[in-house]
């Protein structure tokens, strides 16, 4: 464990990918295999799912510190990360005997959850009395299912491939889909030799890069050599069929049980050895997308009730096809997959599983007329992939490009602040802004991503000397500051006190040019809602 | 505290003895606490701080200004206020500051830390009515480790970075956490070299007898020098600009209470954050209160509402003493603060 906690201190230091990288490899290299598959299971950001209720956490960890648990919630906002007020709150521990991270995980982690509130309390104050901070601060981010450390799985990937000998792509299929982290599958993970993949395991998803709004699609290459398509806004998923099983997984490789059974029945009607990549959309029927609010519906509702799958039909658009008949074709050009994906599908004639149409056109122009039309069709803009590419594994420069269209953005104004978390922590840095309706400001979105860290210093310097009122971790300002605002989608809601709910709000600019009285009105964002709803 | 002390724009004023403590503003008559910029402005007529402070106060005053200096324990009486200074641990020369007035005592603790510092005398407590305290890092996720356990982290790391052929910036301010920090240093490992506002620092704590490794003035060394295995001692200010190109493969590290939270120390961009702090943490604020204590403790700079408030609710009377229009929370307004504007002899 401590050496896991010291890798966890490297990673955390490091600021170039190669230290990072070589810590990694030392880290494989030493570790047994049962701690190194703990490791690569932590590391590609999977979690044991929430072993105390973090609410008896802070309840122990006050009284263990002495102190009452308002002081406990005001030290949380200043450090911004729940495990890290739990490690600095209770005095420092002594480490007693050194166990490795498989025996923490199995023997004293994962028991915590079966356990009663006492035996719970007993075990977790052992845990505060035997660990020094950096050990306690890991420790602690298991427990509360916080683990996050600045590595990418990429770099993890990279790593393992390098200790094992064996190429990243390998490595990458043989982290995807569910796994066990076991010594036997950490001696598979780095094996040389070539083995079976499970029936449910899904392949590396192939991510786009987008396309430069300034110079346009003309910097990629002439239209000849790419296909295009609606970029469709929906969940991106792999639908797989072996052996009489369908599994649907999410691009966040979450296994989609029971969640679409309508694609689940079509997809049952594939051949075996059949691997798509696609979209889960909302539809009326082929290329009848609706917009992302009617999905919606859908998502986290574990359980699909025929009322349910009766108002709000999803079908599967394929858009590649990366196993055929049990052969992997990752490695064939695109125009050969496609053409083998029309063929496949032709045979398929079904309402839920159907395939992307391709956009007739042959130059940059004639796609951009077509792009503009966009919003009406509910996509996101378009989809530009190369003829002559192979699946990629991951985002790789020049094979897929998405080519979005502008996002809509109004100049909002500041009117809550509150401290944010991470590298954030202790700074004013997640805001509310505010659209104006009549001489009111109306709350409408909340950002927290656009700005550089300079300009954060500078307005967590203003919300601190601006506070009007405090509401617990919030403070309400005077409304002063002025921001351009961008998002990309508009939906009616009845949760929010505008009536209408904005997909990834963000800061375009900090507008110093304009007053408050110069932002825009509810009523002007408001027209913005697409006519369809 | 009314009685002997008000609070005014300008600061915390005597009116019986026609003084201000630590003026944030040019006045007639200052009495200083210590000689970091925050608390000695510049441009008083007549400053009256303790002994040990004198030479690293002059070097920051104009010449052109009376000074006084008392002895740590001694006093004086200015219209009828008896004033005398006590040791507070935080920077050489760093004092307590204690009023007396017709048996009313108010205690000014200034910054202040308890513990092991080489560099300047240690703390003490002082009985008392009134005590206005710091209360910069005063939440209970601050708990400093000990200074022999930094050091030896410091050290290592130093250690490490030679043996891999770079050298180390370590950041600290020009008076007080520098000095601190080459005391800790071990010269065994390398050469120590300081940034031209480090090294004046030394000269003066040098002067008052204060005993630190050898260094080097980093602007005294020629150029085209291998800097492998030496440790560079700078003011924070300094880092990301193009002085510290010179130094090549290297890496940095700050030594603040403030690191000791993840996200400032991710803030700072700089390699490694040392929790070495010259302020009281959450238990030695605690334990500072209660050896002095008062009838009321006054709270300024940092998280003076969260002290006040448990305070109060374990029996003591306290308050918050809004110094500066600092709000709660304004944690980076103090002598701790990474780009700091107190860093007044940032040139080399």
């Amino acid at each position: 464990m401590i050496h896991f906690a010291a890798l966890f201190d490297a990673m955390d230091r490091a600021t170039k990918t190669t230290e990072k990288l070589r810590a990694l490899v030392r880290y494989f290299r030493e570790a047994t295999h049962a701690d190194a598959s703990w490791a690569t299971y932590f590391l590609c950001g999977n979690k044991l799912k929430q072993l105390v209720p973090t609410k008896r956490l802070r309840v122990w960890a006050a009284e263990e510190a002495h102190i009452p648990s308002w002081l406990f919630d005001e030290s949380y906002y200043a450090v911004g990360d729940l495990a890290e007020t739990l490690t600095l709150i209770v005095p420092p521990g002594q480490l007693t005997e050194s166990l490795s991270l498989s025996h923490w995980v199995e023997q004293r982690l994962m028991p915590l959850r079966d356990m009663q509130e006492a035996a719970q309390r007993a075990a977790v104050v052992l845990i505060w009395k035997q660990s020094p901070p950096n050990l306690r601060l890991v420790i602690l981010k298991l427990i509360t299912s916080g683990f996050r450390v600045g590595v990418s799985k990429t770099i993890v990937t990279q790593a393992l491939a390098e200790h094992a000998g064996v190429s990243t792509d390998v490595i990458a299929h043989r982290l995807m889909g569910a796994w066990k982290p076991t010594a036997a599958f950490f001696d598979q993970l780095i094996s040389k030799e070539v083995h079976d993949t499970l029936d449910s395991q899904p392949f590396p998803f192939c991510l786009a890069h987008s396309v430069d709004h300034e110079t346009g699609p003309a910097s990629i290459g002439p239209a000849k050599d790419f296909a295009a398509e609606w970029k469709w806004d929906g969940i991106r998923g792999q639908v797989i069929c072996r052996n009489q099983h369908v599994f649907i997984w999410s691009r966040g490789e979450d296994l989609m049980e029971n969640r679409w059974p309508e694609i689940e029945s079509a997809a049952s009607l594939l051949p075996h050895g059949t691997v798509l990549d696609g979209e889960i959309l909302a539809s009326r029927g082929g290329d009848q997308v609706l917009a992302f609010a009617h999905l919606q519906k859908r998502i986290g509702r574990k359980t699909v009730t025929s009322k349910l799958l009766k108002e709000c039909p999803v079908v599967f658009l394929a858009f590649d096809l990366l196993q055929d008949a049990g052969e992997d074709i990752r490695s064939r050009p695109f125009s050969e997959r496609r053409q083998r994906l029309d063929c496949l599908l032709s045979t398929i004639d079904h309402p839920n599983l159907s395939r992307t149409q391709l956009l007739q056109g042959t130059s940059w122009d004639e796609w951009g007329t077509i792009r503009d039309r966009s919003r009406e069709m509910n996509a996101e803009g378009l989809m530009l992939k190369r003829w002559d590419a192979r699946y990629e594994v991951g985002r790789v420069r020049g094979v897929w490009w998405k080519w979005k269209v502008s996002p809509h953005t109004v100049d909002a104004v500041l009117i809550y602040a509150q401290k944010g978390h991470g590298k954030r922590s202790g700074l004013y840095s997640d805001y509310t802004f505010a659209l104006w309706e009549g001489e009111t400001l109306v709350p409408f979105a909340k950002a927290y991503s656009g700005l550089t860290d300079a300009e954060i210093q500078s307005v967590d310097q203003f919300v601190r000397h601006h506070t009007r009122e405090t509401f617990g971790p919030v403070r309400s300002v005077s409304p002063e500051l002025v921001m351009e605002i961008a998002f990309e989608g508009l939906q009616r809601s009845s949760r929010h006190k505008s009536g209408v709910a904005t997909r990834f709000p963000r800061i375009v600019r900090w507008r110093h040019d304009k007053k408050p009285e110069d932002a825009d009105t509810l009523a002007e964002l408001i027209k913005l809602l697409p006519a369809t709803e | 505290m009314e009685s002997i002390l008000q609070q005014t724009p300008r600061g915390l004023y005597c009116a019986r003895g026609d003084f201000y403590v630590d003026p944030r503003f040019p006045v007639a008559r200052a009495v200083i606490t210590h000689a970091h910029s925050d608390h000695a402005r510049w441009g008083c007529l007549k400053y009256l701080a303790a002994k040990p402070c004198e030479h690293v106060l002059r070097l920051r005053m104009s010449a052109d200004a009376e000074f006084q200096f008392l002895p740590y324990g001694e006093s004086l009486v200015m219209g009828g206020v008896e004033i005398s200074f006590h040791p507070a641990g935080h920077i050489l020369g760093s004092a307590q500051i204690r009023l007396e007035y017709r048996g009313h005592v108010v205690l000014i603790t200034g910054d202040y830390k308890l513990g092991t510092d080489p560099t300047c005398e240690a703390w003490q407590p002082i009985r008392c009515h009134s005590m206005i305290s710091e209360s910069t890092f005063g939440l209970p996720i601050y708990r400093w480790p000990s200074p022999e356990s930094v050091f030896q982290s410091i050290n290592l790391w130093w250690r490490e970075c030679r043996d891999e052929g770079k050298c180390c910036l370590l950041y600290g301010y020009a008076i007080g956490k520098s000095q601190r920090l080459l005391a800790g240093l071990d010269p065994s490992i390398g050469k120590i070299y300081c940034h031209g506002a480090v090294e004046k620092g030394n000269q003066q704590y040098r002067r008052t007898g204060i005993l630190l490794p050898d260094t080097t003035h980093v602007g005294s060394v020629a150029r085209k020098h291998d800097w492998k295995g030496s440790i560079i001692v700078a003011v924070p200010s300094v880092h990301g600009t193009p002085w510290v190109k010179k130094f090549g493969y290297c890496s940095t590290a700050m030594a603040s209470g403030w690191m000791a939270v993840r996200g400032a120390r991710r803030r700072r961009f700089v390699d490694r954050g040392f929790v070495l702090s010259d302020h009281v943490d959450w238990p030695t604020l605690l334990t500072a209160i209660d050896a002095c204590n008062p009838e009321t403790v006054w709270l300024t700079h940092g998280c003076t509402a969260s002290v006040a408030r448990y305070l109060n609710e374990h029996g003591r009377n306290a308050k918050i003493l809004d110094a500066l229009g600092r709000t709660e929370g304004d944690e980076d307004a103090s002598g701790d603060r990474f780009d700091s504007t107190t860093e007044g002899l940032a040139s080399s």
